[in-house]
């Protein structure tokens, strides 16, 4: 499977399964796409001689078959070598650390931290038994990751702690290592506090939307105040001190901010240079939801930010936005791509009343319960649904070029708006291919030999 | 040598067809949390090769 796109007047090509990224002219454009419409050579040249110099598509034809024989054009694969393990082994937890919020985001799919329950704090007893099960069900894995989500994680700050340091005694009794990662929203965090998490946490992700108008207007605090100002100089302070260390500045759009470029720029000249800013997921019912009308602003805009995110990196004014980031040498195996986010198998979520969940989106869903930290894993027909749920069994996936980025997609996203897990959620598909051709063509621009930005 | 005039190939055969080993990062520990994006993930047998932070 090949795909051509354009970007910036440019043409490129990406083949699927062999993750070979190509540059070509508009006559090879033409032609690739006839070519994976299953056009023979005759056909091709009743089409295009027309149009192109007829010695020109004999060679691009040539060429064509030459980047065949090395196995870089039009490869194929073979799902069932690739399947992933069903062992069940977990690797990963989302602790539900708080189930409380001191913001009241308009988008929060947690319904503003409480995840349409009551509002409660994880035990201590809850989040030591949680990491007991993370380890002793571990299989083989030597890299866990416990992430501390909310809710706002720094309203439970002495439990994060707690966990923190029996995961580190848990680490020399398995001989395993934990990579423990926060999302916090910054609001309420001292200089303690951050000196604590930049020792501890492997990665932070703050949440921060950008401009101060579109921030304060989706992120009040519970008291109704604008949050901007006081997260601003708080994650200011708290990347400073971070330095180099993973982190994220994490950023939500909606429709009243389609111009998000102008988001992430702002975000940039506040000095951060590790950005992400995704589209929100909301019923289409909802006054901020985007939906399928927006899908050309957005695309334009992807657009827009990938020519300026060029034109800042090669000054020197260096940023990594998340969605941009593709590394064709050092990326996931086939194995890791096909299986996805590991949602309900190696990565799962868990509540503060100790109830476990396939990921935290399904957090508080009596349909997706799983089992409790006390009976363990009772509902293997959901682990099994999700086990299953791969890339190559979803039809809109195999036939997808950019199958091999996105993992199938978030079984939540699909689940919430196609009523099942198995059907990807299509306006998510539409956005995150227009980010990959953006993401592919900045690379390629980045690694030719004879770059001209 | 053939030298093609048509296509540029920037990278090529990079998808690694043996692995599985389960190390690398779960995608939504990264930053995203409400999209799937593991194209963009790190392989941590590669990363182990340059970094101690995984064993």
């Amino acid at each position: 499977m090949i795909h051509t796109f354009k970007f910036d007047n440019r043409f490129f090509a990406y083949d699927v399964f062999s993750s070979s990224l190509m540059e070509v002219d508009e006559a090879t454009h033409n032609v690739i796409d006839l070519y994976s419409k299953g056009h023979n050579e005759q056909s091709i040249h009743e089409r295009l001689d027309a149009r192109f110099d007829v010695q020109a598509v004999n060679e691009i034809l040539f060429e064509i078959e030459e980047l065949k024989k090395s196995g870089s054009f039009d490869s194929e694969i073979n799902y069932a070598s690739c399947e992933p393990s069903t062992d069940f082994h977990i690797k990963a937890l989302c602790l539900h650390i708080a189930h409380d919020c001191n913001l009241r985001c308009k988008y929060c799919f947690a319904s503003t931290g409480a995840f349409g329950g009551k509002r409660e704090l994880m035990s201590e007893a809850v989040g030591l038994k949680a990491l007991d099960l993370l380890f002793a069900n571990s299989g083989k894995t030597k890299n866990l990751e416990v992430d501390f989500f909310g809710g706002e994680p720094m309203m439970n700050f002495d439990v994060v702690k707690a966990i923190v340091r029996h995961g580190r005694e848990l680490e020399k009794k398995y001989n395993k290592h934990v990579n423990f990662t926060m999302t916090t929203n910054c609001y309420d965090i001292s200089e303690e506090a951050m000196e604590y998490l930049n020792e501890e946490m492997h990665n932070i992700v703050i949440s921060l939307d950008g401009r101060e108008d579109k921030h304060n207007f989706m992120r009040p605090t519970a008291e109704k105040t604008g949050s901007h100002s006081v997260i601003l100089e708080n994650a200011k302070k708290f990347v400073k001190m971070r330095g180099d260390k993973s982190h994220y500045i994490r950023g939500t759009f909606t429709k009243h901010n389609l111009d998000f470029s102008e988001d992430v720029k702002y975000l940039h000249s506040q000095g951060f240079k590790q950005i992400s800013v995704e589209p929100v997921v909301a019923d289409e019912k909802l006054s901020y939801a985007i939906t399928e009308d927006d899908l050309p602003q957005i695309f334009s805009e992807y657009e827009k930010l990938a020519k300026w995110y060029i034109k800042e990196r090669a000054k020197g004014r260096w940023l990594n936005f998340f969605h941009f980031f593709v590394d064709l040498e050092t990326g996931p195996c086939v194995t890791k791509r096909l299986s996805g986010c590991g949602a309900g198998c190696e990565y799962l979520a868990v509540a503060p009343s100790g109830e476990i969940y396939p990921c935290h989106q399904f957090a508080g869903q009596e349909d997706f319960l799983l089992g409790n930290l006390n009976d363990g894993i009772t509902n293997m027909d959901i682990r099994s649904s999700f086990a299953s749920n791969q890339v190559s069994s979803k039809d809109d996936c195999r036939n997808c070029w950019a199958q091999m980025f996105c993992g199938g997609g978030c079984s939540a996203n699909a689940y919430n708006f196609n009523g099942t897990i198995a059907k990807p959620h299509l306006l998510e598909c539409e956005m995150q291919r227009k980010r990959l051709e953006c993401a592919l063509a900045i690379y390629a621009l980045e690694h030719m030999t004879d770059k001209k930005i | 040598m053939f030298i093609m005039k048509h296509i540029k190939v920037i990278k090529s055969n990079c998808l690694k067809t043996d692995g599985g080993c389960g190390e690398c990062q779960s995608s939504c520990q990264s930053a995203c949390k409400t999209s799937c994006t593991v194209g963009n993930q790190e392989c941590a047998s590669e990363t182990s090769k340059t970094n101690d932070t995984y064993l």
